[in-house]
């Protein structure tokens, strides 16, 4: 199954196609199609999951003996101990060449490691469960057919985007994926804040392309290959320079910040709520927004020793994510729209994982990627069921006791908020304690306690704001109009497996401390990469640590508790936003999301498009319509030229001329026919004796 | 001796072939044109069979007689030519006849 996982991302792609060409006709509008190609995938997904955990787990035989040759030949002391204590896993690696350009052979194909197993499993498990939802939810739109076929084409790129061998296969993917994006934001494209929101992140996601190119480009200068195990294997041995790599590392670390939603290119992520709910849930919570990271994920190599992360106590990957966690944190407390909220979680939650990759907590990281999906997914789903009942996402104005008339939508959403949030023992609680061990034992001297206290207080916040939002929602008195109603199992079964998995998803990676062996760390056992093109000879793994899982949890309760009563009880200094002047000056902040939207759209934007403007305007009238007009001025004199000394002249003298001598010579050659038989005879025994002249002379 | 024999049967064809063209430009009368290309094959004839001869070939001969059968065709065909012609103008002056005088 390993060798053929490059089946999973064409049966989405086929199904685009099919959906494009033949949806309309068929019963159910083209979603059957996506249903069976996205289900058949996520089976394939499974069977690849099995096949990967007995290939790590029973290494081929063949491969084995190659490594002990290797560590034989080269019989250096310690490095044969070395290689027993890091026992390899052979990626299982397809390709083939797309086409050669000077020299270089570009290939397409497919890397299938342990992260990227674990997220062909993830997009698949997510979108399966957002087509099934969707069939519901966007039932009977006007672009229902339209939006099964970008649902495909998204999860096709996604997947592709997973398994990709090559940098350059990457940035297809990457702007495929961001591209579905666009279009499924803008799915109702006929209300203008719709368009304008698609705009936003198709356009702030350029601004982080370019850093990607920028990166990979860099990076295949001086490696000489666009392939990911040898970028990394190079920036591992040596062989690139650390300057060179200091450089990629930040140019991607942009691509990083607009894709995943990072301060301060996190703009577009809440204004991306315009689009379907399923959508925000499948590409802006679960999938698409951790590519990113997924990135940051695959070319670990390059950004552990560009940033030396695990040297260093500070660096600008985990700033980011460090800034985002609390940005993010703090924006969603005075959002009234549940999807702005849950879009401002994510922002935050996303930096805990791009923090933790900052601090080489990377199987932290990967495995809070992990439980995120899950039960952000289903928070957003959840919002997206509620939204269905009170066609609105207004908080304050349309929902409240939502409790009593959603029960479903309302344990699956408390139970996706406690995991979040990061309840013993729910997932949030395992992945987010995991980081805060990292940044507490992870890195050089000091270690990354800055962030490790950031995690904390991200935490109480997460812990605040969701309280706020399950109060506002489903507590107190019904403020919208007419009689909401429980949505229908399409919705309500997707709601409850992903809550499921909300709960369980955390046992995966249980801590040693805490399980048999047998059952413990199995995330790190199966999907972290191991082999020459993986940081692991000074990385090391943070260890539970009760006081921190403790204090955490601690942290969380105190923030529900501190949340519980002020929005449930009352109780708390009401109003003081009002009263007090630094108060009503940090809410006017947060209202105004920081100022960025001004930042961009009043100071750079309005600053920069009116020079370019005028810039523009200039170029147009002297340059552009200076070479129009010289242009048609030329051609009229050519023109002229053209017709009265070439036509005039010299053509029609040609044909005058040519003309006037066809006639003289008819005069000539007149005379000979005269009518005379002798004449004829006398030319014909002339021509002949002069033929036989010329015979005999020259023959 | 027999190399001056071929050369003597040469000549002879040569001659009679110059006469013949002679005739056939020089001459006004239509009927002596038609007499001096008789001449013409005759002259053709001599040559076919000297080189018949020298050859060792009965081709020659067999050509010679081929060509004196359709010598005798066209003579009929070219006499009653001659005949309709000078029936219509009254003449077999080969100067009047230039009706294809272009």
């Amino acid at each position: 199954m390993l060798d053929y996982a490059w089946i999973i991302p064409l049966l989405p792609a086929a199904s685009f196609f099919l959906i494009l060409f033949f949806g309309k006709k068929m019963p159910r509008k083209g979603s059957e199609i996506g249903i069976a190609a996205v289900g058949i995938a996520f089976t394939l997904a499974l069977a690849t999951n099995v096949s990967w955990w007995d290939h790590v787990d029973n290494p081929p035989a063949g491969h084995e003996e190659v490594v002990e040759g290797e560590s034989a030949a080269v019989s250096a002391p310690g490095q044969e101990g070395e290689a027993e204590e890091h026992e390899t896993v052979e990626p299982v690696t397809q390709e083939v060449t797309w086409f050669e350009s000077g020299g270089v052979d570009i290939k397409v194909g497919m890397l299938l490691d342990g992260p990227a197993v674990m997220m062909l499993l993830v997009v698949t498990t997510v979108s399966l469960l957002v087509h099934i939802y969707s069939t519901d939810y966007v039932g009977g739109d006007r672009r229902y057919t339209h939006f099964f076929a970008f649902l495909s084409l998204f999860t096709a790129s996604m997947l592709g985007l997973v398994i990709a061998k090559s940098t350059l296969q990457l940035i297809v993917m990457w702007e495929l994926v961001g591209v579905c994006s666009f279009v499924l934001i803008g799915h109702w494209w006929e209300e203008k804040a719709n368009s304008d929101a698609a705009l936003k992140a198709f356009i702030t996601n350029r601004v982080g392309d370019v850093g990607l190119i920028i990166g990979v480009i860099l990076l295949f200068w001086t490696v000489g290959s666009f392939d990911i195990l040898e970028t990394n294997a190079a920036a591992l041995d040596g062989s690139v320079g650390h300057s060179t790599l200091l450089i990629a590392s930040c140019c991607l670390i942009a691509a990083v910040m607009s894709k995943s939603g990072q301060f301060i290119l996190h703009t577009w992520l809440p204004d991306a709520m315009a689009g379907p709910t399923p959508v925000s849930a499948l590409i802006h919570a679960a999938t698409m927004v951790v590519a990113g990271i997924y990135m940051v994920a695959r070319l670990y190599a390059v950004f552990f020793e560009g940033l030396s992360i695990g040297t260093s106590s500070f660096n600008l990957l985990a700033l980011v994510g460090g800034v985002t966690v609390l940005g993010g944190a703090g924006l969603a407390f005075v959002q009234n729209d549940i999807k702005k909220v849950l879009a401002y979680s994510t922002v935050s939650q996303l930096g805990y994982m791009v923090m933790a990759l900052g601090i080489g907590a990377w199987t932290a990281a990967l495995f809070h990627l992990f439980t995120h999906a899950f039960f952000k997914a289903c928070l957003f789903l959840g919002s997206g069921s509620v939204s269905h009942a009170v066609h609105s996402f207004d908080m304050k104005k349309d929902m409240g006791g939502l409790r009593k008339w959603m029960p479903q939508t309302y344990r699956t959403f408390v139970i996706a908020s406690a995991a979040l949030i990061g309840i013993f023992p729910l997932a949030g609680f395992w992945s987010k304690d995991e980081i805060l061990a990292g940044a507490n034992q992870l890195g050089g001297s000091g270690h990354y306690t800055v962030f490790m206290i950031i995690g904390i207080v991200g935490a109480f916040m997460t812990a605040a704001y969701m309280t706020r939002t399950i109060w506002y929602t489903f507590f107190g008195e019904f403020r919208g109009h007419g009689q909401p109603h429980e949505s229908g199992p399409r919705i309500v079964v997707p709601l409850w497996i992903l809550a499921a998995l909300g709960v369980t998803a955390g046992l995966v990676n249980l801590p040693s401390a805490l399980a048999p062996d047998s059952g413990a760390l199995r995330f790190e056992h199966y999907f972290e990469p191991k082999g020459n093109y993986f940081p692991a000879v000074n990385f090391s793994h943070p260890e539970f640590s009760l006081a921190i899982a403790v204090g955490s949890t601690i942290i969380g309760l105190a923030g529900i508790t501190l949340a519980y009563l002020w929005y449930f009880r009352g109780l708390g200094p009401h109003g003081i936003t009002e009263r007090n002047r630094a108060a009503r000056a940090g809410y006017t902040v947060l209202l105004n999301k920081y100022y960025f939207d001004h930042l961009y759209t009043d100071i750079i934007v309005a600053d920069v498009k009116g020079p370019i403007a005028r810039a523009t305007y200039w170029f147009d009238r002297n340059v552009l319509d200076g070479i129009v007009n010289g242009t048609g001025r030329f051609a009229t004199v050519l023109g002229r030229f053209t017709y009265e000394r070439i036509d005039q002249q010299v053509v029609d003298g040609a044909i005058n001329g040519s003309a006037a001598a066809a006639e003289g010579g008819g005069q000539i050659f007149r005379q000979l026919t005269s009518g005379k038989v002798q004449q004829y005879g006398a030319l014909l025994f002339g021509a002949a004796a002069l033929f036989a002249g010329v015979i005999i002379l020259f023959v | 001796m027999e190399d001056l024999l071929v050369n003597q049967f040469l000549l002879l064809g040569a001659i009679l072939f110059c006469i013949g063209v002679y005739g056939v430009i020089a001459r006004k009368n239509t009927v002596l044109v038609l007499m001096s290309i008789e001449l013409i094959l005759n002259a053709v004839n001599i040559n076919l069979l000297t080189f018949g001869a020298l050859m060792g070939d009965v081709a020659g001969s067999v050509f010679a007689l081929f060509i004196i059968a359709v010598a005798a065709a066209e003579v009929g065909v070219g006499l009653a030519m001659v005949l309709i012609i000078y029936r219509n103008r009254s003449s077999v002056d080969l100067d009047d006849i230039d009706s294809m005088r272009g």
